[in-house]
């Protein structure tokens, strides 16, 4: 049965979220992770950059590589269009969007390696989305990933005044609370399933 | 056979297009136009924005020190702003104190300049030049150290303090494709104005001192920009204490030598420590100054002396000597060199001992 796209959104944020039930884009999510406000700009911009560089890869993997039968390359020409996207995102925030740049600051750049954005691209591959399909899942996956991080860091935040024994503190106690969470996000598999 | 073609050619025009897509938005979107850069409220630049402050102040020959080369990692290259550069970014955080930042002081190398802008840097860095040296003399003084002179081009003087370091601009070579500068200490005294002498570390994957020790030879041309630094020998009558490891005594050297030349009769004490016998350098002409000189003393020690160092001086750190022989901070001085953890720890020791904040000078070598 073909899943519709809205399906495939919430299932991306709640049920196969890309931090939670996938693991990817760790790195900035235990690094950033320690106040709300810069994690949500920084899930913002990941929300943003997800979307459009699926949209974008689709085309490049539908209308390039396929009738060229070079799809073994799309892990190359993903990365690079993902670098390039970031590139020419951040020359436009930070011409025409100081305050959004200035509170953006490094993770803008930083977002290139995210693996949660190479891994959305992926997926759609292999699970073979059509357009809107993935623009659901890039979409949807990109507000689950701003909702985990989100969430992590307003954990954080609750527990930042708490003893904690030292080998814990920082990435040992987050990486607890991530498996936490993602035990706790098993139960929205009721909803909807995808793969 | 095609297919391998296919891939060579889809792949280059991919990035060729991606790449042609940039440099349109470069010329473009991050074009800012010209700008006008204050400096001091006197001098004037009009130059091309949208480029790091540090990188447009060099393309200008203002030299601003700067250890990383613009990675903003050093922390070196310090500039006041008094106007224009946007907001003070997260970059900059770990390096500009609260204080700094209220006086608008900003790293120059993560500072864009997208506006008018007014700035201030200390009078003394219009002093500093580029010269392109030719390397004379190459020495091994240990199997790590090797010593290097570097001639000023005919004409040209360096006016430097002892205590102070150029840059060298490592060129791109086999083992890196990227031009880099990096701070060597001069140990030569202020007095040798056309030639300065280096001593030069082997790191393992140090892009200059691998370029250094592996590929440089006598005659070749090196680009050298300086003079720089606040580890400077200051003037009084306080007794010195001096202390070193490795290449830190370069820059003691050459107050050393400063002294030595102007009749400098001060009480000084130069501890250095070396790990085995075969490390220590540099002993001959310290002995020879130790003669020359009537209140110089030099005390060594080695932290780890073999059986065929036959070593019967003193064993152990820097610290352990410092432990020792100094008494107390009384009218004293310090100028230390070295590593930062050594740095650090001589630094406790030393303020256990009652000297003044104000009275230990160092030079963290990084």
């Amino acid at each position: 049965m073909e899943l519709s796209p809205v399906t495939i959104f919430f299932a991306a944020i709640f049920t196969n979220n890309m931090i939670l039930s996938n693991f990817l884009g760790m790195c900035s999510f235990i690094a950033i992770s320690s106040d709300i406000k810069t994690s949500l700009n920084l899930g913002v911009a990941v929300t943003f950059v997800m979307t459009f560089t699926t949209i974008i890869n689709y085309n490049v993997y539908h209308s390039l590589l396929v009738p060229l039968d070079l799809e073994y390359l799309r892990y190359i020409v993903f990365i690079v269009v993902i670098a390039s996207f970031v590139q020419l995102v951040e020359m436009v925030v930070e011409k025409y969007f100081q305050t959004l740049y200035y509170a953006l600051g490094i993770f803008l750049p930083l977002i290139t390696v995210n693996c949660a954005i190479l891994g959305v691209s992926l997926f759609m591959i292999i699970r073979e989305y059509n357009l809107m399909q993935s623009i659901a899942f890039g979409s949807g996956s990109g507000l689950g990933w701003l909702l985990a991080i989100v969430a992590m860091a307003g954990i954080r935040e609750k527990i930042k005044n708490n003893p904690l024994p030292k080998g814990l503190e920082g990435p040992g106690i987050t990486l607890i609370i991530t498996g936490l969470m993602a035990l706790a996000f098993i139960g929205f598999s009721g909803i909807v399933q995808i793969q | 056979m095609d297919n391998i073609l296919t891939t060579i050619v889809a792949m280059s025009s991919i990035t060729g297009i991606l790449a042609f897509l940039l440099s349109i938005a470069n010329k473009t979107i991050a074009n800012y136009g010209e700008k006008k850069l204050t400096i001091n409220e006197d001098k004037e630049l009009t130059v091309d924005g949208g480029d790091s402050l540090l990188s447009t102040l060099i393309e200008n020959e203002i030299f601003i020190p700067s250890a990383c080369g613009g990675k903003g990692s050093c922390g070196y290259c310090k500039v006041k702003v008094l106007d224009g550069g946007g907001q003070f970014l997260a970059t900059e955080k770990g390096y500009v104190s609260e204080e700094e930042r209220e006086k608008g002081v900003r790293l120059s190398c993560q500072c864009k300049v997208k506006e008018d802008m007014r700035i201030a840097i200390p009078e003394e860095l219009f002093n500093v030049k580029q010269y392109l040296c030719t390397v004379t003399e190459i020495e091994n003084l240990t199997d790590k150290i090797k010593r290097i002179r570097l001639e000023l081009p005919e004409g040209s003087e360096l006016d430097y303090k002892p205590g102070q370091y150029v840059q060298i601009l490592t060129p791109v070579y086999k083992e890196s494709d990227e031009e880099v500068y990096r701070a060597y200490s001069i140990t030569t005294p202020p007095s040798s104005k056309n030639a300065v002498e280096l001593f030069i570390g082997y790191i393992p994957e140090g892009i200059c001192t691998t370029y250094i020790h592996k590929y440089l030879k006598e005659g070749d041309k090196l680009n050298v920009i300086g003079p720089f630094g606040d580890f400077q020998y200051i003037h009084s009558d306080k007794e010195m204490i001096l202390a070193a490891i490795g290449t830190g005594m370069s820059p003691i050297m050459s107050i050393l030598r400063h002294m030595k030349e102007n009749n400098i009769n001060r009480k000084v004490t130069f501890f250095f420590g070396a790990r085995t016998r075969p490390d220590m350098y540099m002993m001959d002409i310290l002995q020879e100054l130790e003669k020359e000189m009537d209140n110089f003393t030099l005390i060594t020690c080695l932290s780890r002396p073999t059986e065929s160092c036959s070593w019967r001086g003193e064993v152990g750190r820097v610290t352990n000597l410092i432990e020792k022989f100094v008494e107390n901070g009384d009218n004293k001085e310090a100028y230390l060199c070295g590593n930062p953890p050594m740095i650090d720890s001589v630094v406790k020791i030393l303020l256990d001992k009652g000297f003044k904040e104000e009275d230990i000078l160092y030079d963290k070598f990084e």
